[in-house]
């Protein structure tokens, strides 16, 4: 199966273009093919092929499909060229790409690192990896300005990392360490630094869209000039906090960009079986919200995505962004996966964004196998020295347990441990009737 | 001191801290245009524009969401939430949200926000309608849960309320809006976590928050007319925090208590502090804690039913006269009778 994961497809619900009659909605797309067959190709000689969802939306697909839902919103949607901004040189392109390898890579070893820590009992409660998400978070990530916002949910690790907090914090934190980056109080789920404007992992599904609006609210009461971003899985799509947050977001013309990582699973669930709409982005139709699907297996498109969504939510459009790219092993750290046939699995492995990036680099030669090899190295040692840091950092002292009850300290405030009274006991009055 | 509605303070207060910090703004359903459901909002879109002053779509848990959110970026959103009932829409950003990121994230993010929203019941509202179920917010760490039963109350608690760096939740009555009070015309917030002993007295301890403050209160002033009867009333004020201190101290000194409450009886905030009672003054006890609270049932309809079903001056009456004959203690029963 090909993949196109329209990359420079971008559906536009502008009310002008509503009255845009189906023929024209097809001569439009007819006009565009040319590239679009170029683009195909490209895509489907770096990417491996997609299974379910993503197999879908090749442009005549989408075209031929929509075409008897005429009566829906999502059958007017115009179909418009978007034309890529072209990075300057290919050295340049090399570097971002030579970058992109060494933040992939050290997303890669951390999580290998943490997955063993964990299966070692190191690490307690969930682990959610972001294996086979690499080329998703450095992209979107490297989209971010240093004062624009994150919030996610609970598949964190590379994106905190990747918003400049040291691997050694976030590893602490999986450790539930005095040094994590929540200082041992949220663990795997729960990363969060103001300083690095990493608002949040969040472990309930959706819990974080209603935030990010708010958000995002926030920053266009005082007329500032931030973004905030906000991530989720393809299962948040069908969670009430969705439709009410886009719906808000849209309605107040709000600076956020919701991003969608469409692995093609909940934990097991595929999206075919939880979605109406297994293409993600049209929800945003009903919003009057832009939306765009892009290729999450390869960092360049994903980047120059992200920076069209946030261009657009800068200007207080809000965007709906769904990146479809693969979950390399199970939900968690603990589920063996054994859902996914063996022909899936053999997929996967030719679909990995690491490996795919190190060939390219080579056979682009702007790197060598050596030094290919060589950022390895350099990142599996990063990932080895945050695990050192994590172990050798305190635990939590039992006497700060009561330490974050209240931002503002109030009276009769419970302290107490389970076993302790309420009350001193005290010897039995003399009765005094 | 102005006399005032519970209404007019509440929507003074709001005002009036508008006015103070421009980080303040009101969200809520038809809060602007329609000026509020019970018109606390009245006229504030006019004066104050429709950025501080924003009308939502009915989406509780969109909008008390985005509150938290916007919390978290130093704005100090108050959330009007139509009746408690529909607090339940938004009842993940309540209590995984609200109340933990402060905690779970080790303390890097406040949430600076207020959530108003009145109990009921009496109304004829229904089921869904006419709760009052403040216990799942007073049960959530992280939480501040507080309740006034009169107008200077409701103006120091909303005050304190709003200037607090926690979720607080601000519970309002229905039956209470259109009560009078003095109110004072300074700005002294209240402390949020501490009771009030709104009479003193000597024969029992008469507890109560929101609505039921304020029938306790007329309940131990009619006694006191009718029966020469000396009750130490208790307007909890906070239910999260609670004051157990002032709750154990006045039963050591009245060796009786009557808890009041417009919930349900089985895990409602009266069995809290009855077990706190039992806990603190368990050997100063005369009779045992006595409850009144709702019929557990969903509310009905029917007037008939539904005044059977909620707690009354006379359920009140009852309950207190059943204590203190349980205590030993001889009554003039003027009045009133019991079994």
């Amino acid at each position: 199966m090909t993949s196109d994961f329209g990359s420079n497809l971008l559906y536009e619900l502008a009310t002008e273009r509503h009255d845009m009659t189906l023929k024209e909605f097809l001569m439009t797309d007819s006009a565009l093919s040319k590239t679009k067959v170029a683009a195909k190709k490209a895509v489907a000689k770096k990417a491996p092929a997609k299974k379910a969802v993503a197999a879908k939306s090749t442009v005549k697909k989408v075209v031929a499909k929509k075409a008897p839902a005429k009566k829906a919103v999502a059958a007017k949607p115009t179909v418009k060229e978007v034309t890529p901004k072209k990075v300057a040189t290919k050295k340049v392109d090399g570097d971002q790409l030579v970058s992109f390898y060494r933040d992939m890579m050290l997303i890669r070893r951390f999580e290998e690192r943490a997955a063993r820590a964990y299966t070692e009992a190191l690490i307690g409660g969930y682990c959610h990896l972001n294996l086979g998400e690499e080329a998703t978070v450095v992209g979107l990530m490297s989209a971010l300005r240093e004062t624009d916002y994150l919030f996610t949910n609970y598949r964190e690790h590379g994106y905190a990392i990747m918003r400049g907090i040291d691997p050694n914090r976030a590893m602490a934190e999986l450790y539930g360490r005095v040094d994590g980056v929540s200082k041992g109080w949220g663990g795997s789920m729960h990363m969060f630094d103001m300083t690095h404007r990493l608002l949040g992992g969040y472990g309930i599904v959706g819990g974080q869209l209603p935030l990010a609006t708010g958000a995002a609210l926030a920053i266009q009461y005082r007329g500032l000039d931030e973004v905030v971003m906000c991530t989720m899985g393809d299962g948040t799509a069908n969670i009430g906090a969705f439709h009410e947050s886009l719906n808000i977001a849209a309605l107040w013309n709000l600076p956020v960009v919701f991003v969608v990582i469409n692995n093609g699973l909940g934990m097991g669930t595929t999206v075919a079986k939880a979605s109406a709409e297994p293409e993600i982005y049209k929800r945003a139709s009903a919003y009057a919200m832009t939306a765009e699907r892009v290729d999450g297996l390869d960092p360049m498109s994903v980047l120059h995505a992200a920076q069209r969504a946030i261009a657009s939510a800068r200007t207080g459009k809000p965007y709906l962004l769904e990146v479809v790219c693969e979950r390399l092993r199970g939900h968690s750290v603990v589920d063996p996966a054994k859902y996914r046939s063996p022909e899936d699995v053999a997929q996967l492995a030719k679909a990995d964004p690491v490996p795919n990036l190190a060939a390219r680099l080579i056979r682009d030669k702007i790197l060598t196998a050596a030094e290919v090899h060589q950022i390895d190295e350099e990142q599996t040692a990063r990932a080895d020295a945050a695990d050192a840091f994590a172990q050798a950092s305190a635990q939590p002292d039992v006497s700060t347990l009561f330490d974050y009850n209240y931002a503002t300290p109030v009276a009769n405030d419970s302290r107490r441990l389970p076993g302790d009274p309420l009350f001193a006991v005290v010897a039995r009055p003399e009765v005094s009737r | 001191m102005t006399i005032k509605t519970y209404r007019q303070t509440l929507h003074d207060t709001l005002r009036a801290e508008m006015l103070r910090d421009e980080n303040v703004f009101l969200m809520g359903e038809e809060i602007g245009v329609f000026e509020g459901s019970y018109k606390i909002t009245a006229g504030l879109l006019a004066e104050f524009g429709d950025k501080r002053v924003k009308d939502t779509p009915i989406a509780e848990e969109g909008f008390t969401g985005a509150a938290i959110g916007a919390a978290m970026l130093g704005l100090r959103p108050v959330v009007e939430i139509m009746t408690i009932n529909f607090s339940l829409l938004a009842l993940d950003q309540i209590v995984n949200h609200a109340a933990k990121i402060y905690g779970m994230f080790g303390g890097q993010a406040k949430v600076p926000m207020v959530i108003r929203t009145p109990g009921g019941g009496g109304q004829q509202l229904g089921a869904t309608h006419s709760q009052n179920i403040e216990l799942y917010y007073a049960f959530v760490p992280g939480m501040k849960v507080v309740a006034p039963s009169t107008p200077a109350d409701a103006k120091a608690l909303l005050l304190a309320a709003i200037r607090d760096d926690d979720p607080v939740l601000f519970l309002e009555n229905l039956a209470l809006y259109n009560t009078k009070g003095d109110v004072p015309d300074d700005d002294t917030p209240a402390e949020i976590g501490k009771a009030k002993i709104s009479r003193e007295g000597h024969d029992l301890t008469l507890i109560g928050y929101s609505r039921m403050a304020y029938i306790a209160k007329n309940v131990a002033d009619a006694l006191s007319e009718s029966e020469g009867l000396d009750i130490e009333v208790i307007d909890l004020m906070s239910l999260r925090p609670l004051d157990r201190e002032t709750i154990v101290n006045s039963v050591k000194k009245t060796h009786a208590a009557v808890v009041l409450e417009d919930d349900w009886l089985t895990y409602g905030i009266g069995a809290e502090i009855a077990a706190t009672i039992s806990d603190g003054a368990f050997d100063y006890l005369d009779a045992p804690v006595r409850r009144v609270a709702m019929a557990e049932v969903p509310m009905p309809y029917s007037k008939v039913l539904e005044s059977a079903a909620m707690p009354t001056n006379d359920d009140v009456i009852n309950a207190i006269f059943q204590t203190l004959e349980a205590v030993g203690r001889r009554l003039k029963k003027v009045g009133q009778s019991h079994d």
